[in-house]
């Protein structure tokens, strides 16, 4: 049964988890996201769940690696510069085509940069979670319900696809509290379900002659031919690009945000909209697949400028902007980081400035 | 005159008709066939989980019937880790070298035996980058050349060699270290039977065992087959003595 | 009367079943296998006990022994 609580980001990305069948956590304390281990440590064994402590995030991931090629549901948790160590085991993971899920709860960078929240590691997570150009799905809530529905949702997409999937977060939602639906418990037969489909594939053991190999790289061409089917499934997944447009059908000034970002934004659009300005906001809720068409179809003519927000200096969801806009309208940045928080008033000064120079 | 019997044969634990791509002399293959030995006394091998290093070790691949999965350079520990926690009955065992399991993989190493993990270590030690070339070991020598330490190696440069087995009988929680070799046929079965116990301890819940074979490599040793036997006797063995530093099953008895 | 047999393409001549024979049954013999290696014959079959101590010695599992 679906249950509406009160709950802190972190927890209830945890309890989400839990719920979603995680029976594995392997993590390393690094804040703002302690409390999801925390939480996994207390709940986990609730459930018949193994919880384990790492001796690094390096360690971490590489658990979660071998806990996920068993077939069971695992998970774990960083934070931007622990998230820079995982980037070994994801992109095993990514090679061998082991489903995982994990989370990055942002802070400010580059280096050890600030442990509050931030939006420092768009790139790394769209673009490089690792060595090799492998891609994988990107998923950027913008409130503790998101993040709960995401999670919750990430294990069937890894699944589905054979992939690592990241939920992109930040340190706003990591540690505030809101009133959240928890999704159903999945139960033993449903998770036995998800496993037996993996189990020709899972490192557990097999009789003579059904031996499963769980293979992150290859001699041959077994990689260029791993790496082909890998791409031909990055190609399908037009489908699963999410975006939302907001106040969108007679915008002129358009607000461009993801995750913490689009909330601010969001308030800032419909007070725009109460001076007189048609102001809308497109929110990639996929970072990877970007909406690129979302953009690229813009009707130029009416729209006036767009107002890239992000809590990241330099800007970097703004490279995938300019690739779809290709120059057809001006774009304007309003940039926080370094652990620094956007507000209200700041965006809306950015966006009058903007107004100024364009309408 | 008695009906004949086959006495010693191939083990299932390797593929059948396959030759290993491991250098002539070396140990490595050895090792191999004793693990399949082990397991398939114990009738096991449908349990056999390999989480396989990085280096020479990544040969054997091409040459085991059990599951297998490949971890990155040094996280052997964590990987063995995630898979014996999460399949409690698949008999896990990780195959390191010297290289990843006491330079690149010593946090993982140390914090798995620590944790008392419930899986089998098989390390094993030729004091050399085998895969790589010959390059420097944390294993290696004093005096002993290596392409990164042309002049050999120099305690006031490098450090001394790492004794991991010593280093492992300092903790707590692991239940049976035990360092042996195969440069006889003594010795292989000595060996074989040091991993038939690690696993038995295993299948009986019992916590950490390490298994560290000595062996040679004739390879980057730069010496032949017969004469890395003797520098092994000689050396290697003078630097890490054989026997049982620890074996908790034995103690309780 | 105890036998060996080698798999003669599996051999990479190290000699580690020569010097390990207690009989002194095994030689390096003059032919090569297919990757070059001179490989290991039985040059005594008949002093064979079939102890197997070549076998366990074998790095490469090419030696299977009945007695």
């Amino acid at each position: 049964m679906a249950e509406r609580v009160f709950m802190k980001g972190t927890e209830a990305i945890a309890e989400a988890a839990v719920r979603a069948g995680c029976r594995f956590f392997a993590g390393y304390p690094i804040t703002p996201q302690n409390e999801i281990p925390e939480y996994m440590a207390r709940r986990l064994p609730e459930v018949g769940g193994t919880f384990v402590q790492g001796e690094s995030e390096v360690a971490s991931v590489n658990m979660l690696y071998g806990a996920a090629s068993t077939g069971i549901r695992a998970m774990s948790s960083s934070s931007s510069c622990g998230i820079s160590l995982y980037s070994e085991g994801v992109s095993y993971c990514a090679s061998a085509r082991i489903p995982m899920v994990y989370v990055n709860v942002q802070r400010g960078g580059p280096g050890i940069g600030a442990i509050q929240p931030a939006q420092q590691d768009y790139m790394q997570a769209t673009k490089a979670s690792g060595n090799g150009g492998f891609r994988m799905i990107v998923l950027a809530p913008d409130s503790v319900q998101e993040c709960v529905d995401m999670v919750y949702e990430a294990y069937d997409l890894a699944e589905r696809d054979q992939n690592p999937v990241l939920v992109l977060t930040d340190g706003v939602m990591g540690t505030m509290m809101e009133p959240v639906v928890l999704p159903p418990m999945k139960s033993d037969e449903e998770l036995a379900e998800c496993r037996a489909k993996f189990m020709p594939r899972a490192i557990v053991g097999h009789p003579l002659g059904q031996q499963a190999y769980c293979r992150p790289g290859s001699v041959g061409d077994g990689q260029e031919q791993a790496n082909i089917e890998a791409a031909a499934l990055y190609e399908t997944w037009d489908k699963d690009i999410r975006v939302e447009e907001f106040m969108m059908d007679d915008a002129e000034i358009v607000f461009a945000a993801y995750g913490i970002s689009a909330r601010i934004s969001r308030a800032v659009v419909r007070e725009l909209r109460a001076q007189g300005v048609k102001a809308g906001m497109i929110r990639p809720i996929t970072i990877s697949p970007f909406p690129y068409d979302t953009f690229r179809n813009l009707d130029f003519d009416r729209i006036k400028g767009i107002i890239d927000v992000e809590m990241s200096i330099p800007a970097q969801m703004r490279w995938d902007i300019d690739f779809a806009v290709q120059g057809r309208c001006p774009i304007k940045e309003v940039l926080r980081s370094g652990g620094q928080l956007l507000t209200n008033d700041q965006v809306m000064k950015g966006a009058q400035e903007f107004i100024k120079e364009v309408l | 005159m008695a009906e004949e019997k086959k006495v010693y044969s191939r083990t299932k634990g390797i593929i059948e008709g396959a030759v290993s791509g491991f250098c002539p002399g070396c140990m490595h293959s050895t090792v191999h066939k004793i693990i399949g030995e082990a397991a398939e006394e114990l009738g096991a091998l449908d349990k056999l989980v390999r989480v396989e290093g990085v280096g020479c070790c990544g040969l054997g691949q091409f040459y085991v019937t059990c599951d297998e999965t490949i971890a990155a350079h040094g996280r052997a520990g964590a990987v063995a880790t995630g898979i014996k926690r999460s399949s409690p009955d698949s008999l896990v065992y990780t195959y390191q070298g010297d290289g990843d399991l006491a330079a690149i993989g010593l946090a993982e190493t140390l914090s798995a035996a620590n944790r008392g993990e419930n899986f089998t270590v098989i390390f094993v030690n030729n004091g050399i980058y085998g895969m790589t070339g010959g390059q420097m070991a944390p294993t290696t020598l004093v005096g002993m050349k290596a392409t990164t330490a042309p002049k050999g190696r120099d305690p006031q440069e490098h450090g001394y060699p790492m004794h991991m087995s010593e280093i492992i009988n300092q903790l707590t929680a692991p239940y049976y270290i035990e360092r042996v070799s195969c440069d006889t046929p003594q010795h292989v079965i000595k060996a074989r039977n040091a991993i038939k116990k690690a696993f038995k301890y295993q299948m009986e819940g019992r916590g950490y065992s390490i298994v560290e074979i000595v062996t040679s490599c004739p390879t980057n040793w730069g010496l032949d087959t017969l004469k890395s036997l003797d520098f092994l006797r000689e050396k290697m063995f003078e630097e890490y003595p054989l026997g049982v530093f620890r074996d908790k099953g034995a103690e309780e008895k | 009367m105890a036998r060996i047999e080698i798999t003669t393409e599996a051999c990479k001549s190290c000699s580690y079943c020569v010097i390990s024979c207690p009989k002194k049954c095994l030689e390096i013999g003059s032919d090569v296998n297919s990757k070059g290696y001179l490989y290991a014959v039985s040059a005594r079959p008949e002093d064979c006990i079939g102890c197997a101590m070549c076998a366990q010695i074998c790095p490469e599992s090419a030696i299977e022994v009945w007695r």
